[in-house]
């Protein structure tokens, strides 16, 4: 053959082959497949400190040479939230000790989480005689920035602790004292020394500072300038992570995007959506909310659409496990997002882990587990035809 | 300490070559190969092309491998990257009759890591009975003993070799190894004891059980994590038109469980096994090259199932010449195709808390097309695509791309 040609063809060949590249590698999921990425309108400085922060959740492992335990739960952020998902049963963690509002007792023996593995020649922790528990599974990170973002004002405006309406849903607020090192919210609500807090199954963590300090230390056995305190010792020991790379984690939290309905417009969506409101959910899972001012631009001002009130509510005898965290009461528990609960199978295995501690296997067991407060919602569910419950379902899915 | 070492050898390299430049280069002279005997994976670390330099007792080779690449990860891409992958230097001599020695030196990545992969002495007590002292390979499968770029398809390393067994994995250490030639079949065996894995494989930043990990224990080269030595063993059975089987061992205590005399913790023990082989199809001329590993690591009881007790894994590779033909003025030029399949369980187990199944599998598919103007060199281009699961197995990440790359011995 010719040598000219022979060079022409490998020259064609092979330039075909590269400009296919594009064509022949794996395709981006859709914005609405996914949890992860950041939100829409982030400067070209808050993308860098995005990628900062997603690096260190999902990418940083602990070992025991950067701190690791000795007890912990997890050795990565990651590990409990793939994909910025909810956890699953290997990740859920163990709380004990508090029974009231008037604090944990168990605080001299570990309390308040389990830390139910640990690093080689070391022994896990266990839950001590008498002290009761709950089980939590990690909560999905997205959208976390709205939740934040929403003023105590608005929260408040939600609250009805006498059940002034008659509706028979009274959500009242988790009231603590916020730690030293958490910034408070413009105009946050001082109630005798105490503030409005929002993130946790119990609503018993401020801000997403004090989630993401606290999680480094309960989770993974790692101190920082602000938890600084070793979970094996009690002693307080030098920072295990830098300030930095808590406030990128913090900053990722804060910036993931908020989940994307799918299919918004499937007539059999629309009516699930309409019979969620009717038959009272949307009464503690709040369709929409707004956030306050922000010194992230795009999270200020901003209409989304959650599906909580942040509130606490009675949930009745069937959920509640004998433990609670603030000011909340034992069968009380904060009213979960529901977006991006479609999504949770991609992060659960293929499975659904639903409520607190992953009890509900579907979201229709979810729904009838629900009690005390919810017992209306759930009793009129019950009264649908099954056409009209696939609808609700579905619409749920969709989130 | 590998800046040095990379600086003494440069100008080691540099004035055994260069001093000679000026003298006919015909009197660089190809030391030719023996091809009558039967060679087998034992044989790759003597069998490659080394140059002598007239009545020098040293003989010099290497190899080179570089190459473009554009991967992109569930549609998320880092571009267009050229990568200097490696550059392997070899030196051998024959000190004494049956006395001989090699060493292979590599960087990687440029110089970000400089490895004395090999580097022994060997004495011919009996052609049954050679004892070998120095750097080994552990003959852990057919890949760790023969790695050498310029005789694949593919511009990457298999995973199960590399990443679930530690190729290229070597140590310090001393073992016997030798051949029976018994008409059409040949039958040889290695076994070593050597220094070998520490804690890292199961602590360490890759979040899963990592034999790998322990090469960052450079310390390993000077003397053992544990005090208790690493055991490898090999038998390979190989027939004249059959091909080769190989079976082989490789186990020891990894972790610290004793210092100054205190007890820190139980003897705990890594443990694999591999199965390798290869093979030339009759009439198709179709080369086979495939191992199969499990590993076994007793992780506490109480630490996380992130890091796996059991792993297993491997990869088959099928080469066919379609072409041999001259092409532009190389003789002695063969056009190959080729598949490459993977397979990698991380983790094979249940989970405690709801015996469910463990994923965190990784699968593998590549294609070939690689040109060797001659059998030390290759020129090769292929499109890879691959499935890693997580440990809960949500949907795969999936990664595909072009490589380009070139490779050769020198």
């Amino acid at each position: 053959m010719d040598k000219k040609l022979i060079v022409l063809y490998v020259i064609i060949g092979m330039s075909s082959l590269l400009i296919g590249c594009e064509k022949t590698s794996p395709s981006l999921p859709k914005d609405d497949e996914i949890l992860d990425g950041p939100l829409e309108g982030l400067t070209y400085a808050e993308n860098a400190q995005f990628l900062k922060g997603d690096v260190a959740f999902n990418d940083d492992v602990f070992t025991t040479a950067t701190g690791l335990g000795p007890m912990f739960v997890a050795t990565s952020c990651g590990s409990c939230h793939a994909g910025d998902g909810k956890g699953h049963p290997f990740t859920t963690l163990t709380r004990f000790g508090q029974i009231n509002e008037t604090g944990n007792q168990y605080l001299h023996q570990g309390g308040p989480q389990l830390q139910n593995r640990a690093v080689p020649g070391f022994q896990p922790e266990q839950i001590p005689a008498g002290a009761t528990f709950s089980s939590f599974t990690p909560p999905a990170n997205t959208g976390l920035g709205f939740l934040d973002a929403v003023t105590d004002a608005d929260i408040m405006a939600m609250a009805d602790p006498q059940d002034a309406n008659g509706d028979g849903i009274s959500g009242i607020p988790n009231w603590i004292k916020v730690p030293a090192y958490a910034t408070l919210r413009p105009n946050s609500i001082n109630n005798n020394g105490k503030y409005i807090a929002r993130f946790g199954k119990k609503a018993a963590a401020y801000d997403l500072m004090q989630q993401t300090a606290n999680a480094y230390n309960q989770d993974m056995g790692i101190t920082s300038f602000y938890e600084s305190k070793d979970t094996y010792s009690g002693q307080v020991v030098d920072p295990e992570i830098s300030n930095q790379t808590v406030l990128d984690v913090v900053f990722y939290l804060k910036t993931l995007k908020a989940p994307i309905q799918r299919n918004q417009n499937d007539p059999d969506i629309i009516s699930g959506k309409q019979l969620f409101i009717n038959i009272g959910c949307e009464t503690c899972h709040k369709q929409e909310l707004k956030t306050g001012t922000s010194p992230i631009a795009a999270l200020a001002n901003q209409i989304f659409h959650p599906y909580t009130d942040l509130l606490l509510h009675d949930m009745g005898p069937g959920l509640d496990d004998g433990y609670t965290e603030g000011s909340a009461k034992t069968a009380e528990w904060r009213t979960p997002p529901l977006w991006g609960l479609g999504l949770s199978k991609n992060s659960q295995g293929g499975q659904c882990f639903l409520l607190h501690d992953g009890r509900a296997r579907s979201i229709e067991q979810a729904i009838l587990l629900h009690g005390g407060e919810a017992q209306n919602s759930n009793d009129r569910f019950n009264q649908l035809t099954e056409s009209e419950k696939q609808k609700l379902i579905k619409f749920l899915e969709s989130l | 300490m590998n800046l040095r070492l990379f600086t003494f050898i440069s100008f080691t390299f540099l004035l055994t070559t260069s001093g000679f430049a000026q003298i006919d280069s015909s009197l660089l002279k190809r030391q030719a190969q023996d091809t009558s005997k039967l060679t087998m994976n034992m044989d790759a670390v003597y069998n490659r092309p080394f140059l002598s330099f007239g009545k020098l007792p040293i003989a010099f080779g290497g190899y080179v491998e570089a190459n473009y690449q554009h991967l992109t990860t569930d549609g998320i891409t880092e571009g267009s990257s050229f990568q200097m992958r490696r550059f392997t230097l070899f030196a051998a001599s024959t000190v004494m009759k049956r006395v001989k020695f090699l060493t292979e030196i590599e960087f990687e990545d440029g110089a970000k890591e400089i490895n004395i992969e090999f580097a022994a002495i060997d004495f011919e007590l009996n052609p049954l009975v050679n004892f070998r002292g120095g750097i080994i390979m552990n003959p852990i499968g057919s890949f760790n003993q023969n790695h050498d770029g310029p005789k694949w398809e593919f511009v990457d390393r298999p995973v199960s070799a590399t990443q679930m067994l530690p190729a290229t994995w070597s140590n310090v250490g001393f073992g016997v190894y030798g051949k029976k030639f018994t008409g059409d079949w040949v039958l040889a065996y290695e076994g070593y004891l050597t220094n070998g894995f520490d804690n890292q494989i199961i602590e360490n930043t890759k979040n899963k059980t990592f034999l790998p990990a322990s090469k960052l224990n450079q310390e390993r080269f000077e003397e053992s994590f544990n005090g208790v030595p690493l055991m490898t063993g090999k038998a390979a059975i190989r027939h004249k038109k059959v091909g080769e089987l190989g079976i082989s061992y490789m186990g020891g205590v990894y972790n610290k469980f004793e210092e100054d005399g205190l007890t820190l913790d139980k003897r705990r023990h890594v443990d694999v096994f591999a199965l390798d082989f290869n093979s030339v199809l009759p009439k198709l001329n179709t080369h086979l090259n495939g191992e199969f590993s499990w590993v076994w690591v007793d992780v506490p009881g109480s630490y996380t199932q992130q890091f796996g007790r059991k792993q297993k894994g491997g990869f088959l590779d099928i080469v066919q010449p379609v072409l041999r033909r001259p092409i532009l003025d190389f003789e002695k030029s063969v056009i190959n195709v080729a598949a490459r399949l993977e397979y990698v369980d991380w983790n094979v187990g249940r989970f405690n808390e709801n015996n469910q199944n463990i994923a965190d599998d990784y699968w593998g598919i590549s294609g070939a097309i690689s040109w060797r103007p001659s059998a030390q060199s290759v020129i090769r281009f292929n499109y890879l695509y691959n499935w890693q699961q997580d440990i809960l197995g949500n949907p795969p990440a999936k990664t595909g791309g072009f490589q380009f790359g070139i490779s050769s011995y020198f």
